[in-house]
Parts: C-alpha cells; structure tokens; sequence
C-alpha cells in the first residue's frame, strides 16, 4: 500500500518534538478521519531554523509530517509557504489515492504555523 | 524474518490441510455437475448429498432446510430480500441492530431506500449486548423480521440468542441470526437457538472462502434472490460449488468434533493477550468482559491511531486489524465502536488481535513484549498524549 519512503519516514520520523518557546504553533485536524498534527517551528531572519512536530494519526499522516519538516527547514517563510500537498505527496513517492488527504494536514499544519508567526509580529 | 504471526483470524482463516485435501478430487476426477446423469456426476451429486447432510446434523437440521450459497453475504442478502419481499403483503417492518455486519446494514438500507420497507436499529449498551427491552418496544403488528447477529466480528460480544426467539415467538416474528463470526465456535442447534433462519461463512472456520450456508426453518416464507435453474430446491439457482461445498462440510465438522479443544486453546492464547495488553496505561478492553468469542481479544489505546499500530505490527510480522477510520475504505471509524458509546477520538486506537489453531504460547510472547514498545512509540509522537499529563499536573 505505501512507498519503501513513505514506511522509512514512518519508522524513522524526522523532527519529532515540541519548541517550548516555539515563534509559531499550528494545528490542524482532519473531521473525516480524526488525524491531528501539530507544527512548532523557530524563526530566525525570515528563514525556519527549525521545525518539529507531534501528529496522532496513520502511516501516512506520520509520513506526511516528517516529509513536510525536511522539505522547509532552511528555507524562507516565503518559501515554505508555497510547498504544497502535492509537492508533499510526491516526495514521498506518492500516496494512495484514499491518503491523500492527510498530506494536506501537514503542509496546512505548517502554513499555519508560520501565519501564527506573523499574526506576532503585527502586534 | 521470523514466521509471519498471523492474530486476524476473525477476518479469515487457512484452511485446514484435511479441508484441502477433501476437496481436490472436486476439481479434477470427480468435476461432474451434480445435475447431469452420468458416473461421475452422480459422485459429485453423493457428496454434495452428503455434505448437506453433515451440515444438518451439526445444526440439529434436517438438510431440505440447508441452502448452499457463494458465503456470508450471500446469505444475510437471502435471508432479508427474501423474507421481505415474500412477506410484505403481511408488513414492512424489520428490526436488526446497530452493531450488525455490513452485510446486513447495507441491505437493510437498500430496502429501506428503495423498496419502502422501515427499519429499526437496536441500540447496544456499552458491551455491545443489544438491550432487550427496546426489541420488546420495537415490535408491531407490522413487524416480519428481526435480525440480530449471534457474536459480533469486532469485538467479539455474543447475544441473548435464546432470549430473543422467546420474544419473536411469542409475536409470530421469523428471527434470523447472522452467525458468521459464531461459527467453528459457538453452539449452533438451531431448535435451542429458537431461531428460523441462519447464516455461515467457510474461511471463518477453515474452510474455503466463496462457500457458506443459509439454514431456512421449513415453511419459511422466503422469496429466493438468484433466479435460473432448479438447485437447493428452486431456492438458489447456480450449479453447485461441489468442491466448496465439501471444504465447508468437512471444515465445520472438524471445528465441531473438537470444539472444547480448539475453544480451549484459542481462549488460552486470547486470556494470557488481554492479561498482557491490560497491564499497558491507557488501554481499554472493548465488548463484554466475559460473554465474548472465544479467540477474541478487542481493545482500544488512548491517544494513538489504529492504522499505524497495525503498520507497526507488520514490520515486525504480526498480522492485526483495527476499526480507526483510516484503516476502512470508506474513512469511517467503526460503528461498533460508536453503538457502544466509544467516545470517537478513543474508537480510533482500535486494534483487534484474534487467535487460532495455528498461534502458539511463543506468538503471544512476541506479541506482548513488543506491543508497548509500539505503542510507547506512537504516544510519544503525539500531540494528545501531552495533554493529558499537563492536565494532571
């Protein structure tokens, strides 16, 4: 059913953890099938430093978050704004077509993690 | 790898070598259609005879009641289409239960949706056992069928079978049972049952899959679902699946001449998981306590998912199943779960580990020393587990 890398990233997550003093937290949960997951990450001149996350879900949602951690830390948030579920999916060599959905959990999780950021810096 | 250790036997079961071997001469020497007037089709005819026979002796039937369909689903659709619409000129009120197979579910819906037909689903308490005061209520005068499972597949919780016909009696109620998941387990008499129809399903029992029964009490109304020839009595059409027919036969009857034997050694197995799995913070046995299948060890984990426990199992070589949503095709959690009044975010850290006759003390111990690990593991990763300790605190 899954990718060799979609299994390597559920036996060997990336980025898994909590940033205590975290710049941006994002969660987002998925009603159809009960997945959650939780992005922290830490700004540090407009780049994400670093990145970690807690996900309660399947093989795919766990997949899905530790890909989604890897693809952005170093980037810009402008960057990492714009990595999209698909770019997700296709990483990780694809997801059945019922799976798709928890990718999108995890780059949401992460966009909102950054909006967070910025909602901050407003104030 | 080590031997695959296989704990879903309520989805499926090998089948047994001696089943295996009672079928061959079907496919090959004795390949007659039992219609046909020559030799070998009059062997093939004897056995089917035979198997009949088999199967109607370990219900305590006699074998004009026995009808041979393609497996369980094949017989929860005969029972209901054929009752309904055979006895809707008397009513179009059927009664079944929440917790019941798809099987039964889905064809309730589609006569429900496109025949007109009421249904009442029965709610279960928090074991799973159907609560026999609401059968009572539901009843009317418009009323032709109840249909309540014998034990369910998920958790293992068997109902008040006798109780029940006492009640569809005393009303002039047929009362079917979808006995799939009872099979190669539980007593099937179907005079102390009290029931008047029956479903089985072979791969439950280690016997083939695409083979099982429907018992039908004599004088059933019944209109039959598969129209064309003239076999199992104008009752269902099709050229009879000789081979299967003889695996189920021999297979039920293995399952029944060793009963104690094989419930023994399954419910030892199930006793030392749950023992095990319970000790784990967190965990919660689901169904009821003791009125369970035998083999059938059901339990739910607080704060982590189903499908990645199962995931998980499978690098290590375990073979599970789970009611979370991610794991059915439809990404519904488990209705089973939801009648029992699971709360939903519990139902879906579902897994279900069910035993037979090829596990051994040496599998459980596998299972037991990694399961927490597994568990550990997840839990750490998720953002629920944090919740409740920081609460605490």
């Amino acid at each position: 059913m899954y990718s060799e890398l979609v299994m390597e990233h559920f036996s060997n997550p990336r980025n898994v953890g909590e940033i205590p003093d975290a710049d941006g937290v994002g969660e987002e949960g998925n009603p159809t099938c009960g997945d959650i997951m939780k992005m922290y990450i830490k700004v540090e001149d407009g780049r994400l430093k670093d990145v970690k996350f807690k996900t309660f879900g399947c093989g795919a949602a766990i997949a899905s978050s530790s890909m989604v951690t890897e693809m952005v830390i170093g980037k810009t948030l402008e960057e990492a704004m714009d990595v999209s579920n698909r770019q997700v999916a296709e990483s990780l060599g694809g997801l059945p077509p019922t799976k798709m959905h928890c990718s999108n959990l995890a780059a949401d999780a992460l966009h909102k993690a950054i909006e967070d950021f910025r909602a901050k810096q407003v104030r | 790898m080590a031997r695959f250790i296989y704990l879903d036997h309520a989805a499926t079961t090998p089948v047994h070598p001696a089943v295996v071997e009672a079928m061959l001469p079907y496919f090959t020497e004795k390949f007659g259609n039992p219609s046909s007037i020559y030799s070998i089709a009059r062997e093939s005819r004897q056995a089917l005879d035979g198997a009949r026979e088999t199967v109607a002796e370990l219900l305590g039937a006699s074998p004009s009641e026995v009808i041979f369909t393609s497996g369980g689903s094949e017989s929860d659709n005969l029972a209901l289409k054929g009752i309904a619409f055979a006895n809707r000129h008397k009513g179009t009120h059927i009664i079944t239960t929440e917790i019941e197979h798809h099987a039964i579910l889905h064809t309730c819906e589609y006569l429900e949706k496109r025949f007109g037909f009421r249904i009442t689903y029965l709610p279960v308490d928090e074991y799973g056992v159907v609560k026999l005061d609401a059968l009572e209520v539901a009843l009317t005068p418009d009323t032709i069928l109840v249909s309540i499972m014998y034990a369910n597949n998920e958790v293992g919780t068997i109902q008040p079978i006798q109780e029940i016909s006492r009640i569809t009696k005393e009303r002039g109620v047929y009362f079917h049972t979808d006995a799939v998941q009872a099979g190669g387990s539980l007593n099937l008499d179907v005079d102390r049952l009290g029931i008047d129809l029956l479903s089985l399903s072979a791969h439950k029992f280690r016997g083939p899959k695409g083979v099982g029964i429907l018992y039908a009490r004599r004088g059933t109304g019944m209109w039959p679902q598969q129209q064309g020839g003239s076999q199992e009595r104008n009752r269902r059409a099709g050229t009879e699946n000789t081979a299967g027919i003889v695996g189920l036969a021999t297979a039920l009857k293995l399952a029944y001449d060793n009963l104690e034997a094989g419930n023994a050694h399954a419910s030892a197995l199930r006793d030392r998981l749950v023992a095990g799995i319970s000790a784990l913070p967190g965990s919660h046995l689901t169904g009821h306590p003791t009125n369970r299948l035998p083999n059938n060890a059901s339990f739910v984990f607080d704060y982590v998912e189903g499908e990645s426990i199962l995931l998980s199992l499978d690098m290590l070589g375990i073979g599970a199943s789970s009611g979370s949503a991610c794991t059915s095709s439809t990404l519904e959690p488990s209705h089973v779960l939801k009648a029992m009044g699971v709360p939903i975010e519990r139902a879906h850290g579902s897994l279900r580990l069910t035993t037979g006759r090829d596990n051994t003390d040496e599998d459980m111990d596998y299972v037991l020393a990694h399961l927490p690990g597994i568990v550990e593991r997840l839990r750490a990763m998720s953002p629920l587990a944090g919740a409740e300790t920081a609460q605490t605190a």
